[in-house]
Formats: structure tokens, C-alpha cells, sequence
């Protein structure tokens, strides 16, 4: 059994695809073997341009459905709505989003409003006996779990770098279809007053960078280091807690079970003691790498490779290194 | 005119002449996310533990509640949803300065999803409002057991209610509530016309500590417990029966192999290098 698959395809305000909708439309390719793989771009007062739609072809997505609705569809009640109604058009058995706070918000309305099952945070989904069944670690990392979805609808938010983004070649120019959507007048009682996207940093984008650097309590408000080595291994600065509470760096560079939650190939915490809540927003990462003076630093228990020092020694020499090897 | 105007003003602080608002506030008993977590053989998260704690980020949501109700007038009841010693959490808001607490607890609700529980505290705060008009219902982010963060959007969906999630400032003036809350990539800013839903992150507020006199307090304030059939909720709705999601299998993950810890002596950032390139991690 297998359904059309449904992607919500998120984009900037320069129309840019966000890089883990490729992972989406990748899995989604798979997942939908043949059944047909509709890509949703909301227009928000930016169109689809001819490039997005080949490379959405490219990841595997048969149609384009320009989604137009008539209100805002940063709002997630007009979100819902939008994509309760190409769900219904399209005949999709799942939808996929980037597991982003707006994304779930979405999400939890479709669960009351279709009936789905939904999972967040997924890190991989399978179609098992005609079920999608969602991988997902829990409690701070240190547990992993499979569930699987029992209604007919499933909505699943996955996180980034949990699947490796391939293209077809050769595939067939998507089909581009207009959907336009009346929302309804309870979904137009929140106002969205005023919202500002952060303009991009230079850096990856530190919920889906494969690297992240991340500074701590022990920077003791100095990235400069962490920074320079970010910008060697072309990796996104984080920050913990402490460090944005203290004003070092802006709260949306808050890693944490509260913050951004990542799980990058390569995390490197420097001056990170590894507090709970932190390790609950980075446990998931590939290979983790601590610099901290402390032995007893907590984040030592998790960490592949440990380095008891000084960061403002170890962190430059490292970087200078790498620099020098990779020439 | 709406009803609630000039209920309340926060942003201007203004006092006078201000009729009572009433916030129900959810809250949620979970394990201590210090201690050993676990899930059970049924793929359900262990709260026998007797490490359960009201959830950190619910003390936001209590706390928020308490500051809009001091500024003008008004009164806090905590909700809750969960087995017999859930009702520490609800005993915590009191202990704040929360003025009720409800605590609803049925075999039945066991195994419930975010979907699930929504639907509970839906049946509750619907109950509370035909006792006394509800202004406002405030939760916290998101449970630090599932960190779904479904819930209150789930919620406010269901109580037809608007919803304006994930505020890192909050002010009511009049009867409009207005929210800016900080995304991945961009912020926003919110309003809506009360009666609304709000959930406030850990950003919003700095929680207050109950002090002796709210503890003892806190012992003479009632804590009403209802049921589903109080709640005239059908039990299938809810539980096990009412998930559209199952727990084919959980682990615990294996400790990380090959662990390296280097006292640095001169040159440990030259081998981190190393092991980075080695490693083709970089």
C-alpha cells in the first residue's frame, strides 16, 4: 500500500528552499514509491521561480502546488486549513514538515482537525506493513524509540540531518497546479502584528548545519574562538543558556530542550559544562567534542573526544591546524 | 463590545476600577528530568519513579498567570490531568499563589497522547467555564517528558479558542492579548481578543519560589478531583483507545564506544585537529 506523500516546502523570504526540504522530498520519494509526491509552497508574497521547481523536481517532487490563501499563512490555523485541504485534494496518507515550532503547531491542529496521527521530532520513517512507523529518540537523547502511526492520516515533523538528501536524474519537470484556499473566519482571529525573519548570518543555518560549534559559560562571553573555528570546519555557532541569558549572543542561538534542537554530524562544545537541559537539545548529535577546564564537566560523560584545557589555547591551536591540514 | 474590556491592563499597569479575570492554567506532573528516565514495556514513559516534579517550563505558565492577575485583579486556577501523584503539580501552583486546583484523574486517561490529554483538559476548562467564565488559559512551552509541544495549539483548537503559542512576553490590555515569541528564524508578534490560549516559554519570566506562607497557604485551598464521567468525556476518546499513535519499541541507547578524555599538555589542539580530519568530520 502505497499513498501520495504530501511536503510542506519551507522557504525564505528570498525564496530560497530551507535546506531540509530536501531531506523531506528525498524520503518522501521513497515513502510514496510511484503514488506521486506533491510539493505545498505557501505563497506568502513570494512565488516559486522556475530554478525552485527544478530542484523541487529534482528531489523527486511530481506536482508543485502553489498554495494561495486568503490570509497570512505564517498563521498556523491558516496553515492547517491550507493543508487539510490539498491533503484532500491530493489524496496524501502523510504529510511532512520540517519539525520547526510553526510546522508543529500546524501539526497539532491537523491532529484535531483530520483526525491524524502525529510524531514530531522524527528522525527516520519507514512504511511497515502499511503503517508509517517514525523513529525518534527521547529524554535528552539517551532513549530511542519506534512509533507507529494507527490512523489513516499521517503528519510527521522531521528533524534535519536525518536523512541524506539525494536528486533524481533525469526526472520529469513537476507538474505546477494552483490551489487556492478560503480559510475560515475562526482562523482568522489571531492578528500576525509584525514578523521579522532574522536575516542569515553567513553561517549555516544552526538547526540543520552538519557542524556546530557551540560556546558556553567558559567563553566567558569571548566567541571570537569559537567563531574562528566555525568558520574553519564551515560549521553554525551555538550557544548555550548561560551565554545568551548573559547577552553574549542572541537567544536564537539558544541550543536546548527549549531552544534549538540539533543533532549535527559534528558538535563541538567549547566551555560547555553539558547541563541537562543543554544535552537535551544536543545529545542526538553524531560525534561530540568538549573543550572545557573542568574534568568534571558533565559533558565529558557524553563526549567521543574530551579535552581537558585551556579553550583559549586549545580552540585557536585546533583551528590552525585544521586550516593547515586541510590546506 | 466584548465582555472582558478593560478587565485587565498589564502593559500600563493601570488599577482602578477592574473586574475580576479568570486564568486556568495547565500543568503537568513529570519525572525529574535529573533523575534515570525510563519507558515501560508498553512504550509509555515510567512516572512511578517517585522523582515526578511539576514540569519546569509549567512554572512559567504558572508564574506569567500570577503576574497578569496581580497586575489587575483576578484568580489562577491550576489544572491537571494524570495518575494520583499528579496532583503535586497542582499543589505546586497553589503553593505559587494559584487560588483553585482541579485534578482530573481516571484509570481511563492512562496512555493518552498529546491528543488525548488535550481532550481532557478541553472537557475540564469547558467544565470550569460553565462554573465561572474563563479569560484566559496559559501552559507552559512544552512537557520536558514528551516534548511534543502539541498540546496547547491541540487545545486551543479544540476549545475554538485562539491560540498564540511560545510567548516570550505576554501583555493583556483590555481584552487583547499580545504575544512576541521568538522562531527559528524569524520573530512575531501575536494578538488576539480574549477569551484566548497562551503558552509562555522559559524566556517570559523568571518563576517565583513558593515561600513559607504560600506553602502554608497553600494546605487550606481546596483541590477539586473530577473524573471523565464527571467531564461527561467518553473514554474512548481518550487513553490507549483514543491514541492514533502506538510505541512499536523503545531503548535505552548505548553509551558512546571509544570515549577519548585528553588532559591537554601543549598540544591537544593539534590531535583534536587530528581527530576531526582522521575522522573526515571535517
Amino acid at each position: 500500500m502505497t499513498a501520495p506523500v504530501l511536503v510542506l516546502v519551507d522557504h525564505t523570504v528570498d525564496g530560497a528552499v530551507r535546506a531540509p526540504v530536501r531531506e523531506l522530498l528525498t524520503l518522501a520519494r521513497e515513502l510514496a514509491g510511484g503514488a506521486g509526491v506533491h510539493a505545498a509552497w505557501t505563497v506568502d508574497g513570494v512565488e516559486p521561480s522556475a530554478e525552485v521547481v527544478a530542484e523541487l523536481g529534482a528531489l523527486g517532487a511530481t506536482h508543485v502546488h502553489r498554495v494561495v490563501a486568503d490570509a497570512d499563512p505564517h498563521l498556523s490555523a491558516v496553515l492547517a486549513e491550507a493543508l487539510a485541504s490539498l491533503l484532500d485534494a491530493t489524496g496524501a496518507g502523510l504529510l511532512l514538515v520540517v519539525s520547526s515550532f510553526e510546522n508543529k503547531e500546524a501539526a497539532a491542529r491537523l491532529a484535531v482537525s483530520t483526525g491524524a496521527g502525529v510524531v514530531t521530532d522524527a528522525d527516520g520513517l519507514a512504511l511497515v506493513d502499511g503503517r508509517y512507523v517514525a523513529s525518534k529518540t527521547v529524554f535528552a537523547g539517551t532513549w530511542s524509540t519506534t512509533c507507529a502511526v494507527t490512523a489513516p492520516l499521517a503528519v510527521v515533523a522531521l528533524k534535519s540531518n536525518s536523512v541524506v538528501p539525494s536528486t533524481v536524474e533525469g526526472a520529469p519537470a513537476p507538474q505546477i497546479g494552483e490551489h487556492t484556499v478560503a480559510v475560515s473566519d475562526k482562523a482568522r482571529r489571531v492578528t500576525l502584528v509584525e514578523r521579522v525573519e532574522r536575516p542569515a548570518s553567513g553561517r549555516p543555518d544552526l538547526g540543520s548545519a552538519s557542524i556546530v560549534v557551540v560556546g558556553g559559560r567558559g567563553t566567558e562571553g569571548d566567541f571570537s574562538v569559537v567563531e574562528e573555528l566555525a568558520d574553519v570546519v564551515g560549521g553554525a555557532v551555538g550557544a548555550t543558556r548561560v551565554a545568551t541569558d548573559e547577552g553574549w549572543i542572541g537567544h536564537d542561538a539558544q541550543i536546548g530542550q527549549t531552544g534549538v534542537t540539533i543533532a549535527p554530524r559534528l558538535y563541538v562544545g567549547v566551555g560547555v559544562s553539558g547541563a541537562v537541559h543543554h544535552r537535551g537539545g544536543m545529545q542526538a548529535s553524531g560525534t561530540i567534542v568538549a573543550i572545557n577546564s573542568d574534568p568534571d564537566a558533565p559533558i565529558f560523560e557524553i563526549a567521543d573526544f574530551g579535552i581537558v584545557g585551556d579553550l583559549f589555547t586549545v580552540v585557536p591551536q585546533a583551528a590552525a591546524e585544521i586550516r593547515r591540514l586541510k590546506g | 463590545m466584548s465582555p472582558v474590556l478593560d478587565r485587565l491592563s498589564v502593559g500600563s499597569g493601570t488599577g482602578g476600577n477592574v473586574p475580576r479575570v479568570r486564568i486556568v492554567v495547565c500543568v503537568k506532573h513529570v519525572p525529574d528530568i535529573q533523575s534515570e528516565r525510563a519507558l515501560g514495556p508498553d512504550g509509555r514513559v515510567v512516572r512511578d519513579g517517585g522523582d515526578g516534579t511539576l514540569n519546569e517550563l509549567d512554572e512559567n505558565a504558572l508564574e506569567a498567570a500570577l503576574a497578569l492577575v496581580e497586575a489587575g485583579e483576578g484568580s489562577v486556577v491550576a489544572l491537571t490531568v494524570g495518575p494520583d501523584d499528579a496532583v503535586d503539580a497542582v499543589r505546586r501552583g497553589l503553593q505559587m499563589g494559584a487560588e483553585d486546583a482541579v485534578h482530573v484523574v481516571d484509570d481511563a486517561v492512562a496512555g493518552s497522547d498529546a491528543i488525548g490529554t488535550a481532550r481532557v483538559l478541553a472537557a475540564a476548562i469547558r467544565h470550569l467555564d460553565a462554573q465561572e467564565h474563563v479569560d484566559l488559559v496559559v501552559t507552559g512551552m512544552a512537557g520536558l517528558d514528551g516534548l511534543t509541544s502539541l498540546l496547547p495549539t491541540a487545545l486551543a483548537e479544540l476549545l475554538d479558542l485562539p491560540a498564540l503559542p511560545l510567548a516570550a512576553e505576554l501583555t493583556v490590555d483590555g481584552s487583547t492579548v499580545r504575544v512576541r515569541r521568538n522562531l527559528d528564524h524569524s520573530t512575531e508578534v501575536l494578538e488576539a481578543t480574549l477569551p484566548a490560549l497562551v503558552s509562555v516559554t522559559d524566556q517570559a519570566n523568571e518563576p517565583r519560589y513558593p515561600n513559607f506562607k504560600g506553602i502554608m497557604a497553600a494546605r487550606k485551598k481546596p483541590i477539586t478531583t473530577l473524573t471523565l464521567a464527571d467531564l461527561d468525556l467518553d473514554a474512548s476518546r481518550v487513553g490507549l483507545l483514543g491514541a492514533r499513535t502506538e510505541v512499536v519499541e523503545a531503548a535505552a541507547r548505548p553509551p558512546r564506544d571509544n570515549r577519548v578524555l585528553v588532559q591537554d599538555t601543549g598540544d591537544a589542539g593539534v590531535r583534536l585537529a587530528a581527530y576531526l580530519v582522521d575522522n573526515q568530520l571535517v
